[in-house]
């Protein structure tokens, strides 16, 4: 092993990474938007919101991300839908996670006791207040963390983008490959780098989790 | 016992999940500080009723009214959800599962639903808690959560945190039968205040000697209708009807 080499090259990859970073974050955010909106239209009490929420999650979850980011990059065009590489990982990326996420949210939602829910509404509180004050607060403790495993398959998912050329750690570590010759010594600084981003993700999710557990 | 215009009024009362009936066209009435609990075997639609008066179980058929309102009208959806929930406020319901809310305060529990329905805050909230557990004894557990708490003392905080709605009506859906039996009796007590008080309660209960010690007419029920109905003392003593004699001989034998 190449340790030396791997030194010297290794602060290239910090850029990568840190595009990796900006994929993970921003994907998350859309994400959770695009979960929060599925589950709202899972539970909708509208049927035509429900189906189409069900069609989401399971167009989504139902085929691999590589063809849903390559439908949108290579196949956009074709329909009028013009985005760079990072655009196209971005929406791709975080449209998928967002139908897992609907499922995660969904069913902290529907795990909170109907009891509570009849308590609520007896008192006289609207449907909207009982989600407000009832559910909702309990349901965001418990989801903190089913959220947290999608966040960590998510930030795995980024590398599924070098096949679009973006040039984040996966694929950077393809291209020095091609000049060094050494995929053990690159693939591994790209590996411990996820390892320190997924490490530092995880304690922010136990961070959160514990704080809201504690009160 | 002469007042003409009922309280409560129950008219022709019909409950059907798909083809099994539940409620076979029930009428009654209730006067304004009567006590009245519901007996009868398990299935006989005793819960289906109470949750019929205030619409958490709807009716297929029937009335319900209360103080001169129509409970269960048929408005659209969402001018009914603003009459459901205006009545509700008027009355209070106590299940069997007490179902606090566990992520709040004993504090909260009871002051949630007036802060956000009647708009009151700060020192009059927390006057209004401490009044209300007072009441049933939990002042002392103001600060706790549900999780804290036993089970007499979760069911004394659902009552405190109903009546803090200030309900016109109380309806209690078994409030003591999923108690251990040396918690029942600090429930039964809380419960035994609000008839000195004159609530208008309805009480459903397997508990025969705080039927007969607490309310003013016992209504047995079986199969969806009302079999017999009168003062405790008829009804436990000497009712008219085979099937009560039969409830009340199994249920006397199967509880010593
Ligand atoms: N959601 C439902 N769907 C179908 N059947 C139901 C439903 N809820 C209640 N039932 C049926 O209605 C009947 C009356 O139930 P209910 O809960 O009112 O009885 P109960 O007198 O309160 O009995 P218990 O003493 O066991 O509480 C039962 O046969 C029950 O199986
Ligand atoms: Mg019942």
């Amino acid at each position: 092993m190449d340790i030396d080499l791997m030194l010297r090259v290794y602060p290239y990859f910090l850029e990568a990474a840190w595009v990796t970073i900006q994929l993970s974050v921003l994907t998350i955010i859309l994400g959770l938007i695009c979960g929060m909106l599925g589950a709202a239209g899972r539970l909708s009490r509208f049927a035509l919101l429900r189906f189409l929420a069900a069609a989401y999650v399971s167009f989504f979850r139902g085929t691999p991300a590589l063809i849903q980011i390559f439908l949108l990059y290579f196949g956009g065009p074709q329909v009028g839908i013009q985005l760079d590489a990072f655009e196209a990982g971005v929406i791709g990326l975080g449209v998928n996670i967002g139908a897992y996420m609907t499922e995660t949210m969904r069913g902290a939602i529907i795990s909170i006791d109907k009891g509570q829910i009849e308590a609520a509404r007896t008192l006289g509180l609207s449907r909207f207040e009982t989600f407000r004050k009832v559910t909702l607060p309990q349901a965001l403790r418990l989801m903190i963390r089913p959220l947290g495993v999608n966040i960590n398959a998510q930030i795995k998912g980024t590398a599924l983008v070098a096949a679009i050329s973006v040039v984040e750690l996966t694929y950077t570590a393809q291209r020095y490959i091609g000049s060094t010759y050494k995929p053990f010594e690159m693939f591994l600084i790209a590996g411990i780098l996820y390892l320190i981003i997924i490490t530092a993700s995880g304690k922010v999710i136990s961070y959160l989790d514990r704080r809201v557990r504690l009160q | 016992m002469t007042d003409p215009k009922p309280f409560v009024e129950i008219r022709h009362a019909q409950k059907s999940y798909g083809s099994l009936e539940v409620l076979k066209d029930i009428s009654l009435t209730v006067q304004r500080g009567e006590i009245v609990a519901i007996i009868g075997p398990s299935g006989s639609g005793k819960s289906t009723l109470l949750r019929a008066i205030n619409d958490l179980d709807p009716l297929t058929g029937g009335e319900i009214i209360l103080d001169g309102v129509q409970v269960n009208k048929t408005l659209p959806h969402r001018q009914y959800e603003k009459h459901i929930n205006g009545m509700r406020q008027q009355i209070g319901m106590v299940f069997q599962h007490f179902n606090l809310f566990p992520h709040l305060s004993v504090r909260d529990n009871v002051t949630m639903a007036p802060k956000l329905l009647k708009g009151i805050s700060g020192k009059e909230a927390d006057k209004l808690a401490e009044e209300q557990l007072t009441h049933v004894g939990m002042l002392e557990r103001i600060d706790y959560y549900p999780s804290q708490l036993s089970g007499g003392q979760k069911q004394r905080v659902a009552i405190a945190r109903a009546l803090a709605m200030e309900p016109k009506l109380m309806l209690f859906d078994e409030a003591t039968s999923a108690l251990d039996p040396e918690l029942v009796e600090e429930v039964n007590l809380v419960m035994k205040k609000l008839a000195e008080e004159h609530m208008t309660m309805i009480i459903v209960t397997h508990e025969m000697d705080f039927a007969a010690s607490v309310c003013d007419r016992v209504l047995f029920m079986d199969q969806g209708v009302v079999v017999e109905e009168g003062p405790p003392g008829k009804i436990f003593k000497n009712p008219d009807m085979d099937r009560t004699k039969e409830f009340l001989r199994k249920h006397l034998a199967g509880s010593k």
